[in-house]
């Protein structure tokens, strides 16, 4: 049975109206050509797909189901099922079939003895090399597959002969970087097979201080880092938009109490603020435990909860951009002419205005999203983050820095909260910058 | 005698495509040399080539450039930094914006003369308020430190002469040096700069638009046209015998019509009494209004029906903020605006954006930049349909829409399906007839038209010039023409109207104000303008 | 320039009131006078008598807003908020849980923040600005492009790791630095060396990206094309005239920090053990102490806003165009 929450009704609303808006633009030839732009460049191309990557995960993770023996579970617990619930004592190292630190073993004969016990659930006897190769091998097929009807596709667009059309892409002379597209689509699932195919005989990332596989919290956390992004963009966005682009065109007072609300709101430092409102929102949820029914629950609640946070007090930076943007846009001759014409201030907006911000908004909401990510795991450290059961990067990284501590050192949490994280983050900000070069005018004169 | 500088075949590629294509001609010592052509044509292109300052996209392909017999392109960069400034000192259009905001103009100039003639500090700065004295400038001691942009515009531009001439060099180039000015102080930096080509024997390599400007200052002419030399010539046989048909009708289209437009007696279709436009100047802890600046101050003037008048002044003279209080645009402080319609009059400024509304079919605008009058978003047909729906003008339904939109491209000399299309892909003066399209659409009475045509080539400008004649005569349109260039008033207007500092200093029959002008400013505008224009003129 | 500064002090106290009122509002949405009666009173029963006297003798006795009680003027002064407020304006921040005086700690713990948080500025600008100027030396070069996909991977690290693993490699295993703590006098710097580098470092990547698109957008004026056909060479042209037009759009985005120094950094200083304003913030956070959270949050918008008004005086001196006559 379907058992959402809150979140995952949020997170399909903005699929759903991604969508939408999608669809709207495609209409508009310039937007098309500048979209074309903007995957025209390889990075551009590989950071889209390692995005697609991540944001697939996090909608897997996003549909959720009750079932009687292994209580909520999403469509990606099923898929890495095996290490979702095969648990282990303790700490274990990347591969290893035995645990990290010794224990102390009674044995048969009453001899006490410091032992490095093995591990429940590694198969040790499967060849790694071997199972490689039959990893690269799958994947090999399965990309040739897909690309093969991708290349269909695009040769009847382009009225062309699929050996010919396959012929340019080898040689990269279509428009689109489709080659590199194609070796980056291998890799990937080249390295999600290998990770989940290993995953059901060796904890790949190993485990951590309750036997946890570290592989599944990394994984499981990419949701939490998605949603924390993408979601907070949504409560910001309306916000930045409906005040910068009233402040900048209705002027006078409006403009006064607009400016006077984000310079309060912007003098007050970002993180004490969040921390207060978290501190706030904490007491409350404890005060109101008929909310929620579950753990579950109340942790998602307390996710949309920093969402929330994070979304009013993130839109000043847009706001104020907005303002000028508009400001100056409202002075400019195509607005004159407007008014000239007796269209009305809602008109203007719509019409004018807002398709001539578009591309301030889409570069600061791409810049903004790698820059919450981190701030994630920076709040959970400073004990304002995400709640402590949910799977986040932060809370690996809070928790791995005592890890850090011991004798010898437990490297693979924060190595792997580290390797997930960098690889989101680097494919946003290479993509926004790539999305600022195309869409940013000051830039296009360069 | 040896020519300064001899450019030999010089070509000029982006990639694969040619912007300058074998253009080769010599200019002799103290010779003046007018490199002449419109947008577009590769004459700053030559300029820059010549300084070796070309963007990093644009490359010389072949050619050279003697100076005094050596060749530049064949100079290593650091022998090149030695010419720059010292032997070609180059000048630019927008003195606004070529001088360093933080440095004091003192401190721009001297350090070309540390930089080249290693003069120490105090020789640099006494040569330099020489310097100053010499192009003009007032208080060459007290103005030493001041910073550029306590300077107006043709001050600006009488420091980058300063600082060009301080090393003496044998060449000049002034790339559009007066375009950005306004005529009366164009015709000051004009003649300056001719004053120093005698004292000095300085050769120019002068780059321009403006055939006035041309006539006026060059020995001899050579014409850009897309990156090619047409024709080359001296001056005066040039202008009396253009061998090439462009050349011919760029000369035509300098000064556009020679004879005045009959005067009409029509009925004013548009009053405005004593109109007055003050912005208020805020000062102090509680920013109370201390003083304001009278935009326009106490102005009248008629407009009758299928009538145009010319409002004529230099930049800041208020003549805009004239067209945006007419359309309420900008707030009147004073003054009435009376419009006739339906054989009734209609008290503009009293009214409220409602009763305002009907009103904005029978008043519209056009504008001076043709690139943002039109909204980049927004395909031709949607930004001709905009007023049509606001409005409700026209045929109700988008069929019927189209089709008018249609009409009207063809009328503007544009093609029905240029409405799918946008705005970038249109030249500066295909926007203008978009705009004037767009105007056309709700069918007014009376168009505002904001300099529609300082920003567009000669040859471009005619032509909108022409097509809104034709207008005038097919729709009995009126038009208030603002402009500062003298020259196109005989071929637009009816009537004009010459505005100095939010006043208008005197106003009549064009014919009248430009054969016998009456106020001393008027008659310093006529004698500003060069004298090829005047010619005419007369 | 006197009135300009009076009107901009002026316009600030609007500003700082909003500030505590949003506090206030956070505060005392979910805290009220009696919970901290309280949790204070250390007695197993409380009374209510007890909390009456403990309220009266802290001064939370009044209402929050609007004392009907009194009339005129009073209805608003005689209240918590306006209370509460005089005193933060008066820089007295009262108790913190543990019964310190907040002030008194602030003053203390200043100085430890400071000498972290101003190297680590001061390098950082001068490094960031260097490397800046000499990747637009070398503009549209491999040099560039490199340096810029170096400059992003930098920028997408998250800080907390630069921490984590710069204390491991510097001391767990190299025994370069002491992993943390603090002392003071001139022994600090082998406490100071490894924060700094690690701050000045993970701030590189966005330093330089930002000092970068500054001089390239400078760099297209028409100024320096004046200043090339006078012959200058490409350093002179970027020391004597790109550096000194472009630290005017710089100043906006470094002045206004410079005064937020004093509260330090939250992650540095825990991560650390350097006893500052950072660590202090963070230990109230989560002991829950909102004594200590609202005076910092008072303490860090008007520091915000002097740092505003810094950034319009150092606009009037250093770009000449500025003046403040109007």
């Amino acid at each position: 049975m379907m058992a959402p929450l809150w979140s995952d009704y949020m997170i399909w609303l903005l699929v759903v109206a991604l969508w939408g808006w999608g669809l709207i633009l495609r209409r508009s030839p310039q937007v098309r050509e500048q979209w074309i732009q903007i995957f025209q460049s390889r990075i551009a191309m590989v950071s889209a797909i390692i995005l697609l990557a991540y944001a697939s995960v996090a909608l897997l993770d996003s549909v959720r189901f009750d079932t009687a023996q292994k209580g909520q579970i999403t469509l990606l617990d099923m898929a890495f099922e095996s290490i979702a619930t095969q648990s282990e004592r303790t700490y274990s190292a990347p591969f290893a079939d035995r645990e990290y630190n010794q224990s102390l073993v009674t044995r048969d004969n009453g001899d006490v003895e410091q032992q490095y016990l093995p591990l429940k659930w590694v198969q040790a006897e499967v060849s790694i090399g071997w199972a490689t190769l039959q990893v690269l091998l799958s994947a090999a097929l399965l990309t040739a597959l897909l690309v093969g009807l991708h290349l269909a596709w695009r040769a009847r667009v382009h009225k062309l002969g699929l050996a010919e059309y396959g012929r340019n892409v080898w040689r990269d002379q279509t428009r689109l970087p489709w080659r590199t597209a194609y070796v980056t689509v291998l890799l990937m699932l080249f390295v999600w097979g290998w990770l989940g195919y290993l995953s059901q005989f060796y904890h790949v990332l190993g485990t951590d201080k309750v036997g946890q596989d570290v592989l599944y919290t990394a994984i499981k956390s990419i949701r939490t880092g998605v949603l924390i992004g993408v979601l907070t963009t949504l409560v910001m966005l309306p916000l930045a938009l409906f005040l910068g682009i009233s402040a900048g065109l209705f002027k006078g007072w409006v403009d006064d109490a607009i400016q006077y609300l984000y310079t309060t709101l912007n003098s007050i430092p970002g993180v004490l603020l969040i921390a207060a409102a978290v501190l706030v929102m904490q007491t409350i949820l404890n005060n109101n435990p008929q909310w929620f029914g579950s753990t579950e629950e109340r942790a998602d609640l307390r996710l949309l909860f920093l969402v929330f946070i994070l979304g009013m007090t993130s839109w000043t930076g847009l706001c104020r951009l907005l303002r000028a943007e508009t400001l100056k846009l409202s002075q400019v001759d195509f607005v004159t002419s407007a008014r000239a014409f007796g269209v009305s201030r809602l008109t203007i907006i719509v019409r004018h205005i807002m398709p001539n911000v578009m591309h301030i908004v889409l570069i600061a909401v791409v810049l903004d999203f790698s820059g919450l990510v981190l701030a994630e795991a920076v709040l959970s450290y400073v004990g304002v983050g995400v709640d402590p059961t949910t799977h986040s990067w932060g809370n690996m990284i809070n928790q791995a820095r005592l890890e850090m501590a011991r004798e010898p050192m437990v490297w693979w949490s924060l190595f792997s909260a580290f390797v997930f994280m960098f690889l989101l983050v680097l494919a946003a900000n290479l993509f926004s910058d790539r999305v600022q070069k195309v869409l940013d005018p000051r830039t296009q004169t360069r | 005698m040896t020519a300064v500088l001899d450019l030999r075949q010089l070509t000029l590629q982006a990639g694969s495509e040619v912007l300058v294509d074998s253009v080769s001609f010599a200019i002799e010592p103290g010779e003046i040399f007018a490199l002449v052509g419109e947008s577009g044509s590769g004459k700053s292109l030559t300029a820059m080539a010549i300084m070796r300052l070309l963007p990093d996209a644009l490359s010389v392909t072949a050619g050279e450039a003697h100076l005094h017999g050596q060749n530049l392109f064949a100079l290593p960069e650091m022998a090149m930094q030695k010419v720059r400034g010292k032997k070609i000192a180059m000048i630019f259009q927008e003195p606004m914006t070529s001088l360093n905001p933080v440095m004091t103009i003192g401190a721009q100039v001297s350090e070309v003369l540390r930089l080249h003639l290693s003069l120490s500090g105090r020789a640099a700065r006494q040569t330099t308020i020489d310097l100053f004295e010499e192009v003009g400038i007032p208080n060459p001691h007290e103005r030493y430190g001041w910073y550029p942009h306590q300077l107006s515009g043709g001050q600006k531009q009488r420091v980058m002469i300063a600082m060009a001439l301080a090393c003496e060099p044998d060449l000049l180039i002034a790339d559009e040096p007066t375009t950005a000015l306004d005529v009366t102080i164009q015709a000051q930096v004009l003649s300056l700069l001719k004053r120093l080509r005698d004292r000095h024997g300085l050769s120019i390599l002068f780059i321009t638009h403006d055939m006035g400007v041309v006539y006026e200052m060059a020995d001899r002419v050579a014409v850009m046209q897309k990156g090619r030399v047409i024709e080359q010539a001296k001056t005066q046989h040039f202008f009396d015998h253009p061998t090439e048909p462009y050349t011919q009708k760029l000369l035509a289209d300098a000064v556009p019509v020679s004879e005045f437009k009959p005067v009409l007696e029509r009925p004013p279709l548009l009053e405005v009494t004593d109109l007055k436009v003050h912005f208020p100047i805020k000062k102090g802890i509680l920013q109370r209004t201390v003083d304001h600046v009278r935009a326009v101050d106490g102005v009248s003037l008629s407009i009758g029906k299928g009538e145009t008048l010319a409002l004529v002044g230099e930049s800041g003279s208020g003549k805009s903020t004239i067209g945006q209080a007419i359309l309420k645009l900008v707030k009147a402080t004073h003054g009435r605006v009376v419009f006739q319609q339906n054989a009734q009059s209609h008290e503009l400024v009293a009214l409220k954006e409602k009763q305002m509304k009907p009103l904005r079919q029978k008043l519209q605008v056009i504008f001076q930049d043709p690139f943002s009058a039109l909204n980049p978003r927004m395909s031709v047909g949607e930004i001709i349909r905009e007023g049509m729906q606001s409005l409700k003008v026209g045929p109700r339904d988008k069929a019927g829409q189209q089709k008018r939109v249609s009409e009207l491209l063809e009328q503007v000399g544009l093609l029905p399906e240029h409405a799918q299309r946008y705005p970038h892909e249109f030249s500066g003066g295909q926007r203008q007839r978009i705009g004037i399209a767009r105007a056309l659409a709700v069918e007014p009475e009376l168009i505002i038209c904001d300099e529609p045509t300082s920003a567009l080539d000669v040859s471009v400008r005619a032509q909108v010039l022409s097509l809104l004649n034709h207008l005038q005569r097919q729709y009995q349109l009126s038009f208030l023409f603002i402009t500062h260039d003298l020259s196109i008033i005989p071929a637009v207007a009816h009537k004009v109207a010459v505005m100095q500092a939010g006043k208008i200093v005197e106003q009549g029959e064009v014919e009248q104000v430009m054969t016998q002008p009456q106020h001393p400013y008027t008659r310093q505008l006529l004698d500003s303008a060069p004298s090829l224009i005047r010619k005419r003129l007369a | 320039m006197l009135a300009y500064m009076v009107r901009r002090l002026i316009y600030a106290v609007p500003i700082l009131i909003g500030v505590n009122l949003i506090t206030f509002a956070l505060f005392f949405m979910v805290n009220t006078p009696d919970d901290m009666a309280r949790a204070q009173l250390e007695a197993k029963q409380t009374t209510p008598e007890m909390i009456q006297a403990w309220k009266q003798s802290h001064g939370y006795d009044k209402p929050l807003f609007v004392n009907n009680e009194s009339s005129g003027l009073d209805t608003v002064t005689e209240t918590l908020f306006v209370q509460e407020s005089l005193k933060l304006f008066m820089l007295d921040f009262g108790q913190a849980d543990n019964g310190r005086q907040i002030s008194e700690d602030i003053q203390e713990r200043m100085w430890p923040s400071l000498a972290i948080a101003l190297p680590t500025f001061l390098i950082g600008l001068v490094t960031n600005i260097a490397l800046a100027l000499l990747i637009v030396l070398f503009r549209g070069s491999v040099l560039d492009t490199a340096t810029m996909i170096v400059a992003v991977a930098i920028m997408s690290i998250s800080g907390l790791f630069y921490i984590i693993a710069g204390q491991v490699l510097f001391s767990k295993m190299l025994h370069w630095v002491p992993i943390s703590g603090y002392e003071s006098g001139w022994e600090m710097w082998r406490f100071l060396i490894l924060p700094v580098a690690i701050g000045v470092f993970a701030g590189l990547g966005a330093g330089v990206r930002w000092y970068r698109s500054i001089f390239l957008e400078e760099i297209n004026k028409d100024y320096i094309r004046t200043a090339r056909a006078k012959g200058l060479s490409e350093i002179r042209l970027l020391f004597g005239h790109l550096l000194q037009n472009g630290l005017l759009p710089i100043l906006t985005g470094v002045v206004v920090i410079i005064p937020t120094l004093f509260m330090g950094s939250l992650i540095m200083e825990s991560f650390f053990g350097i006893p500052g304003l950072g660590s202090y913030t963070i230990d109230a956070i989560n002991a829950q102490d909102f004594g200590i959270v609202k005076a910092m949050v008072f303490l860090g918008a008007l520091l915000y806003i002097i740092g505003l008004i810094l950034t319009d005086l150092s606009y009037a001196f250093f770009d000449p165009r500025v003046r403040f006559d109007q």
